[in-house]
């Protein structure tokens, strides 16, 4: 194992690590907490730092350690959690003013499996509004920045989990990814973010965005590490009736082998060209020349249908997210506003909305109450359906004659916080490249693959067809081997440190 | 503000209703449509809910596979087809009881659709055919403080949420044209019919005062002779089967009067009010209310394989019609003694009691006549009093062992309603049974002996029918509890 600081660390290292003894899981869960404090002011990561309670779940790790039981992989190691997972004790805020005291009563089913495999529950991170947005901006609780330049965006929704992970606040985080959200902030932040098969993780206890598409997944720094987290939140889940009852393929062995020899890699021939910055497309070829060298046979595919995934995507996720978003209404909990007693019950619903929800959540609701409207809906959300099914067909169609597709994660590299504020449509084509996975229900991630000229990461996007997550892996551990040994070190070590950061430059 | 109204008859001379009726049948599954939580009635408000029925954010719904199962019977038993293959749908309006402001329901993809009942109204025979029967979540239940007893103008309202998420069937009919006069009397028999089949199916309580059974009437009236269907009204809160009857009378007449007026018809939703007897105005309630239906995401289709429907055929209780017939067979019952005990709703109720050991006639005489007497007084359902068959049968077999008279069982009938117990602890209580201490009996007898010199004299000379005065005597003075044919054998004996 290498000398790095042990905040630098991989996840499966720092579980080795606890498990040999070397590191306690106290003395690990302390040195985050003390990372947390000193960026978390610059970054705006954490929305909520539970420092007591993780510590008292890291001791209780060290003593049952201490004690003999037998232990998982990932024992210990400290974790931060997306603000759309319910947890117990912790509140759960979903970047909203509309549930800004709200803790909830019962634990999400991924958070239960993180408390079940001994993980150590540090926090809960910062992320757009009910996870509207491809930036951390639309956050009621202020944005969060990037890691590699504070001034940009660290990528949205799961801005504060990828930014916590890549500023080395948690080995490990949980995102969730409806249109990009693991995978964009993944991109943008030099990390490794994983959108599952839709249903290979059990999304009860994520507050639900748009149900069809909504997938919680693991951030992490490596490949290995998305994995092992892949396995410890994955898998069939009774309370969620859209979870898959069969078993996850191996990931970790898949990520371990990193093989790609034999592979057939389909290139998706519509992301590229107008819209893609140069440097997103040189690191991206680069990355798929390595395929090509390690023995992956390396083929263009078309998929037309994908050109207009955004435009259906912006109908169906709207419309299920103002059927979902409608039970904020003031009634049961979180934000009451205008109950003075002389408010009937409508009045006081509408106000709560009205003050509670920000500008793209009510951009997003007023969007899909039209789009399901009687008289509209054929025109609308029927005609997404629609295209929702032509981009599956897509899919079908190319994974007949490839394992795995490849394409940039995103567009552009980390854009300036502010710059696409009031320009929604230049922020929903962050997701252009992402969203179609969404759509299909298939499994896609990011992998880093480089730095721009101005020194900022860039991310390929991996998707295989439903329940064949371990290709994504096998992909992403060999690009991240061959690119370690290129780079001399993982592409973090290539950050400007923060000014406080705990980690000592080597 | 009274609505004018116009005489049946009138109604009947000019118009020709269009009925349609819309069942809630609640389900008596042990627990709530997508959740863990006990569906008991009763229980302390807001004790039986979890983060799924109070659609906490991230919570969400599984199917309670017995509901489906209780939907599929019931879809057969109407003689539905059943869909292979399904969605659920979200139906998405604000309103307090909803926890999550959408009701999961089945919109254009019910579990069950296109059947037909056949229902007997005074010796005719109607067919109402079933358009469809969905599964969906009941609501919880509001209560509202203040005069009004309704949201607007309400001080202050509270929520209930132990009833969010019971499964409910809705089956809606189709039209039922053709009634005439007979359409209140339609619209009872069906809503009786359909209690009958949820009983005889034991998928619900169907208790009608408790809302486990709920039925909103939709009427509408055309000319005589008209292709077209007037303008409907949906006529809720009604609450029994002398409801049913009674708001379609009332909304006939009310509906006619409107037209006769030259004045056309609101479409809208009226609540019937049980004390009047009459319908108000409720919400406006047109077409294009718009719910914004689309398929539930949270849901995987329900796709019940040929297999299990089949499976399911198989547990049918006997068909409604074929059911009558036999019981009529076997209890030498006339068709005109059946469609009353149908219409009651007392078919199964006499089933029960003849099972429980008393004879079809004596059940019959209980329940067609005494007992359904006793339900009309107070409002309700026969199968909504507060006896079961088992006791009527006990009753009566303590006629048939001489320990009550039919007097004397009609005020066991008073105690066991008025919640004293069963009929024996009723019989102990107040002292019903019948004197057979012939102590008590024979001074009694003696005493009237005495009393009246000249009958004796009579029935000594062999003018044995005087008796009766005796007898009658002997009775009152024992108040009733004495067995009239023991009374003669000891004035005989006496007087031989």
């Amino acid at each position: 194992m290498s000398d790095a600081h042990l905040l630098t660390r991989p996840a499966h290292e720092l579980g080795a690590l606890l498990t040999s003894g070397e590191v306690g899981a106290a003395e690990l869960t302390q040195l985050h907490l003390d990372q947390i404090e000193a960026l978390n002011p610059t970054l705006n990561a954490f929305l909520h730092v539970d420092a007591d309670g993780a510590m008292e779940t890291a001791r209780s790790i060290d003593a049952a350690r201490a004690s003999g039981a037998e232990l998982g992989p990932l024992a210990g190691v400290p974790i931060a959690v997306k603000d759309n997972f319910c947890t117990l004790g912790q509140p759960t805020t979903c970047g909203s003013r509309m549930l800004e005291d709200w803790v909830p009563p019962y634990d999400a089913t991924v958070v239960t499996r993180l408390r079940a495999a001994g993980l150590v529950i540090l926090g809960k991170t910062n992320m757009d509004e009910f996870a509207m947005g491809s930036s951390t901006e639309t956050s009621a609780f202020g944005p969060t920045r990037n890691p590699w330049d504070t001034d940009r965006i660290p990528g949205g929704s799961g801005g504060g989990s990828s930014a916590a992970v890549a500023a080395f606040m948690a080995p490990l985080a949980v995102g969730s990814d409806t249109g990009g959200s693991i995978r964009q902030p993944g991109s943008v932040t030099g990390t490794v973010g994983v959108k599952p098969t839709y249903g290979g993780v059990s999304r009860y206890g994520v507050v639900a965005m748009a149900s069809s598409l909504d997938q919680p997944g693991p951030v992490t720094r490596t490949t290995l590490d998305a994995a092992l987290l892949h396995e410890v939140m994955g898998g069939h889940d009774p309370h969620d009736s859209t979870s898959i009852a069969q078993p996850l393929p191996a990931l970790s062995e898949a990520a371990r082998r990193g093989d790609v020899a034999g592979m057939r890699v389909g290139v998706v021939k519509e992301f590229g060209g107008e819209g893609f910055e140069a440097d997103v497309e040189a690191r991206f070829h680069e990355a798929v020349e390595l395929l090509r060298g390690a023995g992956a046979e390396v083929v263009e595919v078309s998929c037309p249908n994908f050109l207009y995934a955004l435009s259906a995507y912006y109908l169906i996720m709207p419309s299920e997210l103002s059927s979902n978003l409608a039970r904020f209404d003031a009634m049961r909990y979180g934000l009451r506003v205008g109950d003075d007693g002389t408010r009937g019950v409508e009045e006081v619903m509408s106000m709560t909305r009205g003050e509670g929800f920000g500008r793209e959540a009510k951009r997003r609701l007023i969007i899909g109450t039209y789009a399901l409207s009687s008289g509209y809906q054929d025109q609308y959300y029927g005609s997404a359906q629609k295209v929702r099914t032509l981009v599956a067909r897509d899919f079908e169609a190319a994974f007949a004659q490839c394992d795995v597709l490849v394409s940039p994660t995103t567009p552009t590299v980390a854009f300036r916080i502010g710059e696409r504020m009031s320009d929604p449509m230049s922020m929903y084509k962050a997701d252009l490249c992402t969203i179609p996975s969404n759509l299909a229900g298939n499994a896609s991630a990011s992998f880093p693959v480089g730095l721009s000229s101005d020194g900022l990461p860039v991310g390929i996007q991996v998707i295989a067809p439903p329940m064949a997550d371990d290709r994504l892996y096998r992909v992403g551990g060999f690009l991240e081997a061959t690119l370690e040994k290129q780079w001399d070190g993982p592409i973090l070590d290539r950050m400007v440190p923060l000014a406080g950061t705990k980690v000592v430059a080597r | 503000m009274n609505d004018e109204i116009l005489d049946f008859d009138e109604v009947l001379e000019s118009y020709e209703p269009a009925l349609g009726l819309e069942v809630h049948v609640e389900l008596n599954t042990a627990s709530k449509m997508f959740c863990g939580c006990s569906t008991a009635f009763g229980d302390e408000p807001n004790s039986n809910t979890c983060p799924v029925c109070l659609g906490l954010p991230g919570a969400l719904p599984v199917v309670n596979r017995k509901a489906v199962e209780s939907a599929i019977r019931i879809g057969l038993a109407l003689n539905c087809q059943i869909a292979p293959w399904g969605r659920f749908a979200r139906k998405n309006y604000f309103y307090p009881d909803m926890t999550k402001n959408f009701q999961t329901s089945q919109y254009d993809e019910p579990i069950a659709h296109d059947g037909w009942v056949e229902i007997d109204v005074e010796g005719e025979t109607f067919r109402v055919e079933i358009e469809r029967a969905h599964m969906e979540e009941d609501a919880g239940k509001l209560t509202h403080a203040g005069s009004s007893g309704r949201i607007h103008g309400a001080e202050y309202s509270l929520i209930d949420y132990n009833r969010a998420g019971t499964p409910l069937i809705e089956i809606v009919s189709r039209p039922v044209l053709g009634a005439g006069a007979k359409a209140p009397a339609v619209a009872r028999a069906y809503v009786a019919h359909l209690r009958e089949m949820m009983r005889a199916l034991d998928v619900s309580d169907v208790r009608m005062e408790q809302g486990s059974l709920r039925c909103d009437a939709n009427l509408s009236l055309a000319p005589i002779g008209s292709t077209t269907l007037g303008t409907r009204t949906e006529t809720k809160n009604v609450n029994s089967l002398r409801s049913v009857e009674r708001a379609v009378t009332f909304e006939m007449r009310r509906q006619a009067a409107v037209l006769a007026g030259g004045g056309s018809v609101v479409q809208e939703t009226r609540h019937f009010d049980e004390a009047t007897g009459t319908t108000r105005s409720g919400r406006p309630k047109s077409d294009a209310d718009d719910y914004r239906y689309f398929a539930e995401p949270d849901l995987v289709p329900v796709a019940p394989s040929a297999q299990w429907v089949e499976e399911l055929r198989a547990t049918l209780p006997e068909p409604p019609a074929e059911r009558r017939r036999r019981l009529a067979s076997e209890w030498g019952f006339d068709e005109i003694a059946m469609t009353t005990l149908v219409n009651l709703g007392a078919l199964g109720l006499v089933e029960d009691t003849v099972a429980a050991g008393a004879s079809p006639q004596a059940a019959r005489k209980w329940w067609g006549t005494e007992l359904a007497r006793r339900s009309n007084e107070a409002g309700i359902g026969v199968d909504e009093l507060t006896i079961t068959p088992a006791q009527v049968a006990e009753v009566q077999r303590m006629v048939d062992e001489g320990k009550l008279t039919d007097k004397l069982a009609r005020q066991v009938f008073d105690g066991v309603l008025a919640g004293e117990g069963d009929p024996a602890e009723v019989v102990a209580s107040r002292g019903l049974e019948v004197v057979s201490d012939d102590g008590a009996l024979a001074a009694a007898v003696d005493d009237v002996i005495a009393a009246n010199p000249d009958v004796a004299d009579k029935i000594r000379d062999g003018k044995h029918q005087a008796a009766g005065a005796l007898i009658g005597q002997v009775m009152k003075a024992m108040r009733g509890s004495a067995d009239a044919a023991r009374v003669r054998e000891l004035i005989m004996e006496r007087l031989a």
